[in-house]
């Protein structure tokens, strides 16, 4: 891998962390509540972005640089694991275990529905 | 007209803050993944080793911040760095959703699914864990 591309991933996942943040802020200010639902949304959108730009390499042939700097860099910056698990652990603390599953379930179900949703648009 | 004072989110100190962190985090999650390629039609260990880690010491981090006082100063300053910026990009979602994907798309459905579930399920685990340590270096 290029030195460009290491770089190129290594801005974008910065940017794609800011996104996140301000994206999260702005959510969060306008449904504020116990449900976590900022972060799913990220994590919805970044996976079908991650979704579309893997069909368009696997599909179309597109670059894989653009991939590793867009996929890797933008969309690994922009979703997060870390916040969402956290997220969940504070709902069982909060003796919301309703609303922690409703997390834990909704999130894996709706980002890998929104990936083969990105995936598919690749294919049209 | 006065616009009032800037919302967290749009401070540029915080948001230099997040960047600097996200940038770092970005970097250690791409090493992970050189060091550990997924086998074909395997697991994906790189991204579920990036995200347990990950999400054990964020879990580790908010408790530890929470437990100093105020989300303020100095900790909120760390709680942007490290938890929003380096943990929030180290972890990853969307590789998580895709591979999941691709597993199924490559004949191992059965893979893909395990995958999923155990990841969601051991990183609840990890933040828990993460949590609990932060609790017990406390009382000692």
């Amino acid at each position: 891998m290029s030195a460009a591309v290491v770089v190129g991933l290594a801005l974008a996942g910065g940017l794609g962390s800011v996104a996140r943040y301000v994206l999260d802020g702005w959510l969060t200010a306008r449904r504020p509540g116990p449900f976590p639902l900022a972060t799913l949304v990220i994590n919805v959108l970044g996976s079908q972005l991650l979704g579309l730009l893997t069909g368009l390499v696997l599909f179309h042939g597109a670059g894989d640089g653009w991939r590793v700097v867009l996929g890797t860099g933008f969309c690994g910056g922009f979703t997060t694991f870390s916040t969402a698990s956290w997220a969940s652990v504070q709902l069982v603390r909060a003796g919301r275990r309703d609303l922690a599953a409703l997390n834990v379930v909704g999130s894996l179900a709706l980002t890998t529905l929104a990936a083969v949703l990105g995936l598919a648009l690749a294919a049209l | 007209m006065h616009p009032g004072p800037r919302p967290p989110h749009l401070q540029p100190r915080a948001l230099a803050l997040v960047a600097t962190g996200g940038v770092l985090g970005t970097l250690a999650r791409y090493a992970v993944a050189r060091l550990l390629p997924t086998p074909a039609g395997g697991l994906p260990a790189a991204t579920l080793v990036t995200n347990l880690v990950g999400a054990f010491l964020l879990g580790l981090l908010l408790e530890l911040l929470s437990q100093a006082g105020a989300d303020a100063g100095r900790a909120r300053q760390a709680r942007l760095l490290l938890g929003t910026g380096l943990l929030g990009a180290f972890t990853t979602w969307s590789t998580l959703a895709v591979e999941v994907v691709l597993l199924g798309r490559d004949g191992r459905p059965g893979l893909g699914l395990t995958y999923g579930v155990v990841s969601v399920l051991s990183g609840l685990a990890a933040a828990a864990a993460g949590v609990l340590v932060a609790v017990r270096l406390r009382r000692s």
